[in-house]
């Protein structure tokens, strides 16, 4: 008999080392590997073979004139758009095929250039909603049990729960909780129960921020967070996204136009231009290259 | 306000509903006794109304997706259920073309009939929603009010299963006000449910901003998908309830073709896009004004001056009333705001509050 349990317990020792394994190499890897993503539509190369990858924990900062494709890159990891070529593959899984709301259940979070909130909703139910993804995306957990990872959902039948109202107000409530919490520390509890269209410009922006947090993303894409603002909320800002890396364990991709802003709290940065990479670099090393410059015509370099 | 910070406990909500159906069930019982049979036909109709508007609120108010194809399902739902509740006997006589073996042999009672015209419409949701709901706005409504003309024109020429233009007659009158309140009870406490859940808010969501849904992890074609399907139930539900108010049904627009999908429409409108309250309301004022202003159509004398009988006239003044209300009230007479304890508190309370501050 002991030997037996002796022979299981080798057996379950051995797993766990393979999977240890496993997971070593995947946190030596980087989060996202962009590996040749073209994206065409029609006769116009948005995005022009762009391979790079973001390392995990990471602030990296996306800039480029106005048209260089930097958004188009956002769209085609989220899934809005199927790159026409190549491969994106996130935490050791390739999500090229993956529609939007699959990618979002794998990690992958993103706010919008021109604010999307849900803007009948209050503050509190807009991160709610972005918890909804736990209960209800079979698809995204399917994904992740192939490739050895729990599912986020482990229970069937939430809907029928959540029309009976039978099983299901334990949730809502976890749930609630975990959303005042955010809320909370991502400092809009003042505003809780109002209306998202009543905020603030600002206001806007964080929840948006705050929202994307919500879906437990280990990869945070943040387009053009900055756009719009007055340079104390700018100032704001910065802090905000630097605590948000920190305390909320998650790495981060921007793209930007205010320099202050990149320059101020980015790690790395990559620079495009008709939709290729002209650049890459820490801050120090884009700031003096000169196919950077060029590229900007000095035009916004007066800002630095 | 979307959600609002509780003020009521949920004890007290759940006692006072309680108390607020049993009220309502007196005041029903009592309509039941002392209505003379105009009245109560009337009364039968808000109800039925009700679950109408309700089901396509959530489809349109809720989720968003502007679709003009309830009257399909109410219709699909009608016909499945009377032809359920009629006797082989009776359908042998009325159909005038031949009728179908496996159609002359169906027969339910009005309960399993109801059950079945909820499920076969849903059936048919879940079928036409998956091309149906690739698309969007203007181009998903001509599409939904296509489905449901075919189902009518459907209904119009297979003879030997709805009996075509003759319709289906003397269907018995089975629809109290008991099954049509009680189907009521059951499509908004389901629906309500719904909407004050993970999934509710989802729906809303989708409404809001489809692409931010979809960001946020939402399967943006399965809920809406869903909300379609639900709707859908109920609709037929609604349909068999309809047809058994009516005992007469047949495949003409005015009955249940598209002109009852935008009567529903102006009630959800008219109570407010996106209130399930709201719609209930919107139902009852287009019900009873319907009804009250069938006198316009009688001559009469208007400040000395002889007017004439013109038929039609109701509609034309109803026009007029649904022109003013969406003038002062943009958002019809709700808004998305609900009449729930909560708010009915808040507002007596906010208004305590100020005269408080003025004296």
């Amino acid at each position: 008999m002991s030997e037996d349990r002796i022979a299981v317990l080798e057996e379950k020792v051995k797993k766990l080392e393979e999977k240890l394994e496993r997971l070593e190499s995947e946190v030596s890897k980087p989060l996202l590997i962009l590996d040749h993503v073209t994206m065409q539509f029609g006769g116009l190369i948005a995005v022009n073979d762009f391979t790079n990858h973001v390392n995990r924990g990471e602030l990296l900062g996306l800039i480029g004139p106005n048209g260089a494709g930097k958004t188009t890159v956002f769209n085609v990891i989220t899934g809005i758009y199927y790159p026409t070529k190549g491969r994106i593959i996130f935490d050791g899984i390739d999500i090229t095929p993956f529609k939007p709301h699959q990618i979002t259940h794998l990690g992958i979070a993103r706010t919008f250039q021109n604010i999307r909130l849900f803007y009948d909703l209050s503050v509190l139910e807009n991160v709610l909603v972005a918890q909804h993804h736990e209960i209800s995306n079979p698809d995204g957990d399917k994904i992740l049990m192939m490739h050895g990872k729990p599912p986020k959902n482990t229970k069937k039948g939430w809907f029928w729960r959540a029309v009976s109202k039978l099983g299901y107000m334990w949730k809502e409530k976890e749930m609630v909780n975990r959303a005042k919490e955010l809320i909370e520390r991502v400092g809009l509890s003042h505003v809780m129960y109002e209306k998202a269209s009543a905020l603030p410009y600002g206001e806007q922006r964080k929840l948006e921020i705050a929202r994307a947090l919500a879906t437990k993303p280990k990869l945070l894409l943040l387009d053009e967070p900055a756009a719009g603002m007055n340079p104390k909320e700018t100032e704001d800002l910065m802090e905000f996204i630097k605590r948000v890396r920190d305390e909320f364990d998650v790495t981060i991709l921007l793209i930007e136009h205010d320099m202050k802003v990149v320059m101020g709290i980015c790690e790395r940065i990559i620079v495009m231009d008709y939709g290729k990479i002209i650049a890459e670099g820490t801050p120090k090393e884009i700031q003096t290259n000169p196919k950077v410059i060029e590229a900007y015509l000095g035009k916004e370099w007066e800002n630095v | 306000m979307g959600m609002v910070e509780k003020r009521l406990s949920t004890k007290t909500q759940v006692i006072l509903t309680l108390i607020f159906i049993v009220v309502m069930a007196l005041l029903l019982w009592w309509a039941d006794k002392s209505f003379d049979s105009y009245k109560q036909r009337v009364l039968r109709l808000i109800g039925i109304y009700g679950i109408m508007a309700v089901s396509l609120n959530l489809i349109n108010g809720i989720t968003g997706i502007f679709s003009l194809g309830h009257a399909g399902f109410i219709l699909i739902g009608a016909y499945t259920a009377a032809i359920l509740t009629l006797t082989p006997q009776e359908k042998e006589m009325s159909y005038l073309f031949g009728i179908q073996e496996w159609v002359k042999n169906l027969h339910a009672d009005f309960f399993t009939a109801t059950l079945a015209a909820g499920f076969v419409a849903a059936g048919l949701a879940f079928l036409i929603g998956w091309p149906v709901l690739r698309l969007s706005g203007d181009y998903l409504a001509i599409a939904s009010l296509g489905f449901a003309e075919i189902a009518r024109i459907w209904a119009n020429n297979a003879l030997t299963i709805t009996n075509g233009p003759l319709g289906l007659k003397a269907i018995p009158e089975y629809s109290t006000i008991w099954w049509i309140y009680g189907w009521l009870l059951f499509t908004v406490v389901f629906i309500a449910s719904l909407v004050n859940s993970s999934y509710g808010r989802a729906l809303k969501a989708i409404r809001e901003d489809r692409i931010a849904a979809e960001a946020m992890g939402i399967n943006v074609f399965k809920h809406q998908l869903m909300s379609f399907v639900v709707g859908a139930f109920f609709a037929g539900v609604s349909g068999s309830l309809y047809a058994h108010w009516l005992t007469t049904i047949d495949p003409r627009i005015t009955t249940m073709g598209p002109m009852l999908t935008f009567y529903i429409l102006i009630m959800i409108v008219l109570g407010g896009l996106g209130s399930i309250t709201g719609s209930l309301i919107g139902a009852a004022l287009f019900a009873i004004l319907f009804e009250w202003l069938r006198d316009l159509e009688q001559p009469f004398t208007f400040f000395g001056i002889q007017v004439p009988g013109i038929p039609g006239m109701r509609i034309l003044v109803i026009s007029v009333i649904f022109i003013l209300v969406m003038i002062f009230w943009q958002r019809g007479i709700m808004g998305r705001e609900e009449l729930t304890w909560n708010n009915l508190y808040r507002w007596l309370f906010a208004r305590r509050k100020k005269e408080g501050e003025r004296s």
